[in-house]
């Protein structure tokens, strides 16, 4: 099947629960390639969490609905692998990680999906110090969860999903619940991996502010319906991603709005410094 | 009227104070908005204004009742709380029945209760869904339903727990809009909240609370351009605060919105040509 970079492929997808008539994707096609950083965004209700679960195969083995078209990970059809299986490719982490943090150390929580696949224990060994290290979370290796701040339980459900070393990694909503410095702090982090590791990674987020200077392709779901997709850079110049439910950050709406006056810039300044550096410069 | 005065508080069996030396006023037609690091007390003190949590120490009034002296469900009729997580606060069988739910226990008549739920579902945008499960609603539809709950019955104060989490664009300035609104009426919102954008375009009275201690309270303006005290408390500057800052004195004023923002680096550009 698919070999190329495409690592994620939707096409010709639609989807409904069962029970439900309406359905809650419509006509999905959608290609990600491998070593992309994708952010998903639209109004609540769109569709975003379905389309997810549609890559990591919750969708169609554990729900069930009228599934039309193919969906392709990895080169394979995700309705023709199981659970389990599609768990060493794609990592999930849950918006809030009391979801999935339930061992009694974060070292025994990390090593539990490891443990589960019967990866042997040198391996173990290795992939456990290597996480811990990568995360910057050595020093919690023996604490219990509950003394964890909310912005290390983030890491430590991330380390537990990144040990299985999945090629795709999907979180949703992952900064909702920290703090904004701590918030960035994590944001930069995924920046890190996804250029480090190659790793493919698929957030979904409302407050987008904090993923610009990382994220380089953007999907808007609008209704079940793929509304845009591309290149964050072009897309977000688009001024109708209001009307999706796409809150643009402040220092991009103003580059829009000023284009309206015929202040036009060459290029999409994603953070404020840039934006003032280049407001300064034409002053001079 | 909100009066906190030295209050302290700490959970059963625990040692450490959660809240230290809290003293606070906040009266009718106020936007608060209560911003801090993550565990840093925030939403054990707002569980003390309608009484679910009580001092360990000092005392909490609303509207000068002591509430050591009055059951949560007296205070909840004055004090609506919308919870961070809608599913600490859903649980009947339809959306209908979700809205209804207090209105009912608050024994307000049938009518009453049948034209409340339809104004809510009409305002919320749920009136589609009054006969689904709360269960079956996307995350950011369970928290407009708590919402939609709570104003139902027309408590004077409203607390909102992080209600930016899960919502798009949209229902942000929506929700902006409804809190505007209920400051016409001269209600009080009081908003926890990590979310700088949001805050920034409420511009309320802003509270900053660090290890259970408050370590700000005054306009929104003057706790933003406060970097040490930003930095205690975990928190970054919204983008027009940043862009102000950097373009100072080429721009005089903090813009408050993106309007203001337009305007006045319109009148840079152009004045400059």
């Amino acid at each position: 099947m698919e070999t190329l970079a495409e690592i994620i492929k939707f096409i010709n997808f639609s989807f409904s629960y069962s029970g439900s008539t309406t359905p809650i994707l419509k006509n999905i096609n959608l290609s990600i390639e491998e070593g992309d950083f994708v952010l998903l965004v639209g109004p609540s209700g769109c569709g975003k969490s379905t389309l997810l679960r549609c890559i990591n195969g919750l969708i169609p083995h554990l729900y069930n609905g009228a599934y039309e078209g193919e969906v392709i990970v990895d080169g394979e059809l995700v309705k023709n692998k199981n659970v389990n299986e599609l768990a060493t490719k794609v990592g999930f982490v849950f918006q809030n990680p009391e979801n999935q943090i339930f061992m009694f150390s974060v070292e025994k929580d990390i090593v539990f999906g490891l443990e589960n696949i019967g990866l042997e224990r040198n391996e173990i060994d290795i992939r456990l110090k290597w996480v811990l290290h990568a995360l910057g979370i050595e020093h919690l290796r023996y604490k219990p969860p509950y003394e964890l701040s909310d912005g290390q339980k983030q890491r430590v459900a991330i380390a537990g999903v990144l040990a299985m070393k999945p090629k795709i990694l999907i979180l949703d909503e992952p900064t909702s619940l920290l703090d904004p410095r701590t918030a960035l702090d994590f944001i930069l982090l995924l920046g890190e991996l996804n250029k480090k590791f190659g790793l493919t990674i698929i957030v979904v987020e409302h407050r987008i502010d904090l993923l610009t200077n990382v994220a380089n392709k953007i999907i808007v779901l609008d209704k079940g319906e793929i509304v845009f997709k591309g290149l964050l850079k072009e897309i977000i110049k688009n001024k109708n991603l209001n009307l999706y439910g796409v809150g643009v950050p402040p220092v991009i709406a103003l580059q829009n709005n000023l284009r309206d006056e015929d202040i036009i810039f060459d290029e999409v300044y994603l953070n404020v410094k840039d934006f003032a550096k280049e407001i300064k410069r034409r002053l001079i | 009227m909100i009066e906190v005065e030295s209050l302290y508080f700490k959970y059963p069996l625990s040692n450490d104070y959660v809240l230290k030396d809290i003293n606070l006023k906040i009266g009718l037609g106020e936007v608060v908005g209560i911003m801090g690091g993550n565990g840093s007390g925030k939403t054990t003190l707002i569980k003390h204004f309608n009484g679910l949590l009580k001092p360990t120490k000092g005392t909490v009034k609303i509207f000068g009742k002591d509430t050591r002296e009055e059951s949560v469900a007296y205070f909840s009729k004055k004090v609506g709380l919308v919870f961070q997580n809608p599913g600490h606060q859903i649980f009947s069988d339809t959306v209908w029945n979700e809205i209804a739910f207090a209105l009912k226990n608050f024994g307000f008549e049938e009518e009453i209760i049948n034209k409340r739920v339809k104004w809510a579902l009409e305002f919320f945008n749920l009136t589609q869904y009054k006969d689904t499960s709360p269960l079956l609603l996307s995350g950011g539809e369970k928290k407009r339903l708590c919402l939609a709950s709570v104003l139902a019955w027309n408590p004077d104060f409203i607390i909102l727990d992080e209600p930016t989490v899960g919502q798009d664009f949209l229902q942000k300035e929506k929700l902006i809009e409804i809190i505007k609104m209920l400051i016409t009426q001269n209600k009080t919102v009081i908003v926890v909240s990590h979310d700088v954008e949001f805050i920034w375009l409420l511009q309320p009275r802003l509270i900053l609370i660090s290890n259970g201690v408050i370590v700000k309270d005054g306009d929104c303006k003057s706790v933003f351009k406060d970097n040490a005290i930003l930095e205690k408390c975990g928190l970054t500057k919204p983008q027009l605060v940043e862009l102000y800052e950097e373009l100072y004195p080429l721009i005089e004023q903090m813009p408050v919105d993106i309007v203001e923002a337009h305007s006045m680096l319109l009148k840079l550009l152009r004045g400059s040509k």
